[in-house]
């Protein structure tokens, strides 16, 4: 039995990098742009999951995340020559003035940076529960935001950073969300993961089980920060071009969404997830547009897509609360078993 | 500093009065809903934007003399409010918090998404009546009159709403539902209803609220609701959720402090808007349950 999983572990992997291999032939530029954007919100969707999912803090703050992340890989990758460009207004500091780093250590560089800043603004705000908490990150975020913006000399206020060197594909993107699935995994598999559980379902039990609240909580909260970061730098160098209005609370509302949908505390669902709404996201972009039906036309009301967006969603929460998958993870147990329900069920019947 | 005269610091008090009260307007909406439900509205600021566009459409669309238009605005708001509670918490009512946590943020946003397809995204003016316009000069300090209206009509609501919730026997049920949810039902209160009328209450209150300050800033935009719904949520939190006098103080510092830190340090003026959430936090790990508010135990 272990065999045959291994055997199929190794399968469903060729057959992802062939299919990444397929997309990366056959798919222009605007459908590979969608493929990336499906792994970057799987890796923010993954990371956020950690945080509201998995240890049950209710964090709206991950807009900011993505905002520290983005801005450091940015700066960091960002060429002397763009930069001299972009900071017409006030001189960059001297510090990042001459500085060129290749993308993975800027990206690990981004994902420690808001690691720290998440730790630093979780060591305090994690005493909060509940509403409270939910309040005091999304705060939190905003001010992220708004001393992005006021910071001239560091961050190019407004005017944001154009020109990003577009390091971002797939390989990067998919190779990314991969680690962070495996991550995940073996991270809930684990004794951090059932402590984090534990203090899901119930604190004052937990606690008294001799778990360290502060600590656990604070550490989820810091890791969710970090892949928030690497998130957001995937997304800078995707783009090409940030400010600080592109990390608004809307953003963490779009995560929130695809954690939502997917099935609060499962990866597996945040993974399906994070595809369907990417794509989803694209293909409701026809209701924007004007419809030819041939012998009649349907005039396209712009920002309609985000309404039935937001009435599916609300759909979602109102009459299917547990999501796609609830808190179930996909295995290659249930897999086979589902594959064979057929015969072990005339065998039942036969006893 | 130096340079500030009385004339110009009084300016700057009256400004920072007028924003306070209508901070604190807002804010008692969350507060009352908070107190009964334990439920952050996300969507408070959402239907303070419809009180706002729905005034501005009776006078331009509809042609209605500015006060009825007010008032048919007020109205329309309340059973709005309502509505979006019918809709988005009651099927919840059983649910984890998280659940309706989210199912207010997915209202929100419904609303907003809704206002920019119907409303249309491009600004529009809002009409002031010539009656709200006028400058008024008291030794020396020149105010326009909307500046000293606010207030007053805060003032008059608030009396109403205190009148209302300690001295008629609604008002005594809306207490006991925010005191105790199940012991209330068996006083045989109609908890539903009473829940309903808190949001129609609150919902007249943001709907005031939207309409002055659209004479205040008259300028609508579909997303205008979110950064004053935050800033009035904060308010509640810092006064202690809740706690109706909690939101009024917490509003009136707000709006004070906001207007007094760009009136006293200019540099800072691009911070204003994070000046609230630094307040929020500050305040939140000093004294989690705000200013006024009392200390819960946990129950085990």
């Amino acid at each position: 039995m272990k065999n045959t999983k291994r055997i199929l572990n190794i399968i469903s992997i060729i057959a992802l990098i062939g299919l990444l291999f397929i997309f990366e032939q056959t798919f222009d530029s605007y459908k590979m742009r969608i493929v990336n954007l499906c792994g970057i919100y799987v890796i923010l969707g993954l990371s956020l999951n950690l945080i509201n999912g998995f240890t049950g803090l209710f964090s709206l703050g991950h807009a900011g995340f993505m905002a520290v992340g983005a801005y450091t890989a940015g700066l960091l990758t960002l060429s002397p020559a763009m930069k001299q460009m972009n900071f017409f207004m006030k001189p960059i500091v001297p510090f990042l003035a001459e500085v060129e780093w290749s993308f993975l250590p800027a990206l690990i560089m981004a994902g420690l940076v808001t690691a720290l800043i998440g730790f630093l603004i979780g060591a305090p705000a994690l005493k909060l529960r509940d509403d409270y908490l939910a309040i005091a990150t999304l705060g939190f975020g905003e001010i992220i935001r708004v001393v992005f913006t006021n910071t001239q000399s560091l961050t190019n206020g407004a005017l944001g950073l154009k020109g990003l060197p577009t390091h971002t594909n797939i390989w990067w993107t998919w190779g990314i969300a991969f680690i962070t699935i495996l991550f995940m995994v073996f991270l809930i598999k684990g004794s951090y993961g059932k402590a984090f559980k534990a203090i899901r379902e119930d604190e004052i039990a937990a606690e008294a089980m001799g778990i360290s609240l502060f600590k656990h909580k604070v550490m989820a909260f810091t890791m969710g920060a970090f892949l928030a970061g690497v998130g957001g730098a995937l997304l800078g160098n995707l783009l090409g071009t940030i400010d600080p209005n592109m990390f608004r609370f809307t953003l963490t509302f779009n995560i929130l969404l695809i954690v939502v949908l997917g099935g609060i505390g499962s990866i597996t669902g945040t993974v399906i997830s994070a595809v369907v709404v990417t794509v989803a996201m694209e293909y409701l972009r026809v209701l924007d547009e004007a419809i030819n039906l041939g012998f009649i036309r349907i005039e396209g009301i712009p920002g309609m897509r985000m309404v039935v967006f937001s009435l599916l969603l609300m759909i979602v929460i109102l009459f299917y609360q547990n999501g796609l998958m609830g808190s179930n993870e996909f295995t290659w147990d249930w897999f086979l078993e589902k594959k064979f329900l057929k015969k072990s069920g005339k065998k039942e019947v036969k006893q | 500093m130096a340079s500030m005269t009385f004339q110009v610091f009084m300016q700057h008090l009256t400004n920072g009065i007028s924003l306070g009260s209508l901070y604190a307007l807002i804010a008692i909406g969350y507060t009352m809903v908070y107190g009964i439900l334990r439920l952050i509205n996300f969507a408070h600021g959402d239907i303070f934007m419809i009180g706002t566009y729905v005034a501005f459409y009776g006078v331009t669309l509809l042609a209605l003399p500015w006060w009825l238009s007010f008032i048919v605005a007020i109205i329309f708001t309340c059973f709005f409010g309502m509505t979006v509670e019918r809709a988005a918490y009651r099927p919840l009512r059983n649910s984890p918090k998280i659940s309706v946590l989210i199912s207010a943020i997915g209202v929100s946003f419904f609303i907003e998404n809704l206002a920019i397809v119907v409303f249309g995204g491009r600004p529009k003016a809002f009409p002031i009546p010539p009656m709200f316009n006028k400058i008024i000069n008291i030794g020396g300090v020149s105010i326009v009159s909307l500046t000293f209206y606010i207030p007053v009509i805060t003032l008059l609501l608030l009396m109403g709403l205190v009148y209302f919730i300690h001295h008629t026997k609604t008002g005594m049920a809306m207490r006991a539902v925010s005191k105790d949810y199940e012991a209330a039902r068996l006083m045989a209160i109609d908890v539903d209803k009473i829940i309903s009328l808190t949001f129609g209450i609150g919902s007249l209150l943001a709907a005031v609220g939207g309409i002055m300050w659209g004479l205040k800033f008259p300028q609508l935009v579909p997303l205008m609701g979110v950064m004053p719904g935050l800033k009035c949520f904060i308010a509640a939190v810092i006064g202690g959720i809740g706690d109706i006098k909690g939101a009024v103080l917490g509003g009136f510092i707000l709006g004070l402090g906001e207007i007094m830190l760009v009136a006293l340090l200019p540099a800072l003026t691009g911070y204003r808007d994070a000046f609230a959430f630094i307040l929020l936090i500050l305040i939140l790990l000093v004294k989690p349950t705000g200013l006024m508010g009392q200390k819960l135990t946990e129950k085990v």
